[in-house]
């Protein structure tokens, strides 16, 4: 499509399908359900940024036993639900994975706070984390999850669970299963015509009188804009 | 026409350093007044409209580190801007004790391809500001040598507003305004209980066509990823990209300009360049040289612009290239409003940006410090990036649980979900952005110890914010606690304080530096006259942000288009009066 057809077809409202705005195919438009992780971000990337994706792509910072712990550990903070997904089966282990080597920083704490759950297994129970059985699991889970509430004495595995929410988090919410529960609907074309009417009245607002007839009617969109001398734009009706 | 790199035999009527707002102006006018002119550029070029290069309507999953920052997009994996604060073999230095943070974009374009469209005119005070306050200078021009600029630049790229009729903020040739979001509506009512007026913000996206060769927005709140319809302002799709397509200018990406040449007379006849793609230098001769590499590179490049004739480098006889540098004052906090907690859901993106903002209202006679500032309000309903989700170690106790007491801060499981849920798009802020007073002392200079990698020497920065800037900016904090605690949110984070300089953002944070090669009637006190031509060098001039006497606080994009517009029609006319 030249650029020509497509701001036509911007003019003439052909808004719905998003893929007329993108210059692309519907088959290219088709989003996976799980993340992609490989092949690094998409668009518009210098030759550095590609070199420094593969570089990072190529890289393993987490253990196999590593892993596993996180596996239990987002499921525990991100479980599925009737409406939705798990956290591990949307890749969230994986996107960790990338984000210790993306963001060196993360590195240490994670290392270590995982780490330290393997201490606290050994002091309180005898056994390392991923010996523990799923209620003894869920009682460390219970001493550092709520920082509030937690002693201090715990404060380091406070502080690792705290990175360990967001980051569990996070990476649930940027996938799809994440924008679908968050009912997140937009990134699409659409033609903004304030906030609907019902949500309005619910919340108490009305247009300032001054500027109703200032704003944007969808219906003149396609109107080549033209004023005069004094600025005012020239509308219909 | 495009070239990687390009022999030295062909001689330009005029060569343009860069392709920002100023370059892209001035490319634009220039060879549409019949003069054959060469871009020069240092990154590569650009054009969101390929599919290769959009990043435009991509969901986070399609990044690997879904959207968060890099070195080279610090703004956003998604973020059109290619550079950042810290490029690779371009590094730069700060002088002991001071402080400034230098964000560049290396492509065709230039930060246009990154700003926030903000689209403001600077008013009749924003030129005399010393015949005000008695602090800094006048420029040596007014608002209505400017006017009519405004006026051209409004029709010919198109910004929205609302005509108000307000003295220092004039109205111009305006497209319709969209109307609030939510949020916005939230901000308009705190500030209206304490007498601060919340008006239709002033952006350069296009809600109606002004031409066949442009889409209008079609609401995806992302002109910070570029736009692939060109609805939006930037200096590639709008100016450079138009002026190629008429023939006259040929593009030079990926050309590093290390100064500009000179005969024994002290004319400039060009420049010379590195290109990084072979590494090896070029010279390119012109009638005339055009800087618009930005405030500060420009005055890098005429400071390592070194002759017989210029000693201390081209057009530095006053020493006052690299001075005044100054940026805007910025300062933002945060609320959450328990009225838009589980929020019914509806596309609420709208254009990339504020739909409403406040213009400076008070007087500053009656306030202990000059200058004034806006503000620019956020928040709604976003698409959901790396960071979605976070601190819920600290937030969580804002909403309430089902018995109606504060949730417990962190936890775990389906209930953490829940909230997560429950919390999205009820947090909204706003950022203060303000005047600076421009000081001698705050300044650019080459470093004598560093070279980039391209072997040409460095900028080193000295900069200081003075009283006036850390008052502004406690005022502000005081300012957003009001309209925040009004418009029913409950505050987040602590006021800043003394200690932090009350949040005050580090020079150069709020990327509006100006001032390095500001225009004056004194060839002593400044370094361009009031045509941004050099007081000692007839055919060189500048059309970035360098020439601003004062930086009003107001974005500077559309007054460097402006005046870079008026500089290329007098360019013109001395060519045509063969003064120049």
């Amino acid at each position: 499509m030249n650029r020509r057809e497509n701001l036509k077809l911007l003019f003439t409202g052909a808004l719905a399908s998003g893929f007329l705005l993108t210059n692309c195919s519907p088959e290219e438009k088709q989003l996976t359900y799980s993340p992609q992780i490989s092949g690094g971000t998409k668009g518009g990337r210098t030759e550095e940024e590609k070199i420094i994706d593969q570089k990072l792509l190529s890289e393993t910072f987490l253990t196999e036993e590593e892993k596993k712990k996180l596996e239990v550990l987002v499921d525990i903070i991100i479980p599925a639900d009737e409406e939705s997904p798990a956290a591990t089966e949307v890749g969230v282990v994986d996107f960790i994975e990338f984000m210790m080597k993306d963001y060196p920083g993360y590195q240490t704490p994670m290392r270590g706070g995982l780490m330290w759950l393997d201490h606290y297994g050994e002091d309180h129970f005898g056994k390392v984390f991923l010996e523990l059985d799923d209620s003894q699991k869920l009682e460390i889970i219970e001493a550092i999850a709520w920082p509030d509430k937690a002693s201090t004495e715990n404060e380091g595995g406070v502080k690792f669970f705290n990175m360990l929410r967001n980051l569990t988090a996070t990476g649930y919410f940027t996938t799809e299963p994440g924008f679908k529960y968050l009912g997140y609907v937009g990134n699409t074309p659409n033609v903004w015509n304030g906030v609907p009417d019902h949500i309005m009245k619910a919340h108490g607002f009305e247009l300032p009188e001054v500027y109703k007839d200032v704003y944007l009617k969808p219906e003149e969109r396609g109107e080549l804009a033209q004023w005069d001398d004094e600025g005012n734009i020239i509308r219909k009706g | 026409m495009s070239f990687e790199i390009k022999s030295t035999a062909e001689s330009y009527d005029v060569i343009i350093v860069g392709s920002g707002a100023g370059g892209g102006m001035a490319s634009k006018v220039l060879s549409e007044a019949g003069l054959s002119v060469a871009v020069i550029e240092a990154g590569g070029d650009f054009d969101p409209a390929k599919d290769e290069d959009r990043t435009q309507m991509r969901f986070p999953w399609e990044s690997p580190r879904r959207g968060s920052g890099t070195r080279i997009r610090p703004f956003g994996d998604f973020d059109a801007a290619i550079g950042g604060w810290d490029i690779e073999g371009e590094p730069y230095t700060r002088a002991r004790g001071t402080s400034f943070d230098w964000f560049r974009s290396r492509m065709v374009g230039g930060r246009t391809n990154h700003w926030g469209r903000i689209s403001l005119r600077f008013g009749p005070d924003d030129f005399k500001r010393a015949s005000i306050d008695g602090l800094g200078h006048d420029w040596p021009i007014g608002y209505d040598e400017l006017k009519p600029y405004y006026d051209k630049v409004d029709k010919l790229i198109g910004v929205f507003g609302s005509k108000e009729g307000w003295h220092n903020e004039p109205d111009g040739f305006f497209l319709p305004p969209p109307k609030p979001r939510l949020h916005e509506l939230y901000m308009m009512k705190g500030a209206k209980k304490v007498n601060i007026p919340v008006i239709p913000s002033r952006l350069s996206v296009l809600t109606k066509p002004i031409n066949n060769d442009r889409g209008v927005c079609f609401f995806c709140a992302q002109c910070n990823r570029a736009c692939q319809a060109y609805a939006d302002f930037s200096s590639g799709t709008c100016l450079l990209h138009p002026a190629m397509k008429k023939g006259k200018v040929d593009l030079f990406t990926n050309s590093m300009v290390r100064k500009v040449t000179t005969d024994d007379s002290g004319k400039a006849t060009g420049v010379s360049f590195i290109s990084k793609v072979d590494m090896k230098e070029y010279k390119l001769r012109s009638r005339v040289v055009v800087l618009g590499a930005s405030a500060c590179e420009s005055a890098r490049i005429m400071l390592n612009s070194k002759s017989k004739s210029h000693p201390d480098g081209i057009g530095n006889s006053s020493g006052m290239v690299g001075r005044y540098l100054h940026d805007s004052t910025g300062a933002d906090r945060m609320g959450i409003l328990p009225e838009l907690m589980e929020r019914e859901r509806y596309n609420e993106d709208g254009v990339g940006g504020m739909h409403v903002y406040t213009p400076w209202w008070l007087d500053n006679k009656k306030l202990d410090f000059a200058r004034g500032y806006h503000i620019e309000y956020w928040g709604g309903m976003g698409m959901p990036s790396y960071g979605v989700g976070f601190s819920m170690d600290t937030m969580r106790k804002y909403l309430k649980d089902e018995f109606g007491n504060p949730s417990p801060n962190g936890g775990y499981g389906e209930g953490l979900k829940k909230d997560i849920r429950r919390i999205q798009g009820s947090t909204l802020g706003m950022s203060g952005r303000g005047e600076s007073i421009p000081q001698y002392s705050n300044y650019c200079e080459i470093d004598p110890n560093v070279v980039d990698k391209y072997g040409i020497p460095v900028l080193r920065f000295h900069y200081q914010w003075t009283e006036h800037e850390i008052k502004q900016a406690k005022h502000m904090h005081d300012t957003f606690e009001e309209i925040l605690t009004n418009a029913g949110a409950i505050l987040l984070g602590n006021k800043p304080g003394p200690e932090s300089k009350y949040g005050l953002a580090t020079p150069g944070r709020i990327i509006h530096e100006v001032g390095t090669t500001r225009m004056g009637n004194d060839p002593a006190t400044s370094v361009l006259n009031s045509n941004c031509q050099a007081h000692d060098c007839d055919n060189l001039f500048v059309v970035d942000a360098g020439p601003f006497v004062s930086q009003a606080d107001k974005n500077p994009t559309w007054t460097i288009l402006a005046l870079s517009w008026r500089t290329s029609d007098y360019i013109v006319s001395e060519l045509k009066k063969k003064n120049i």
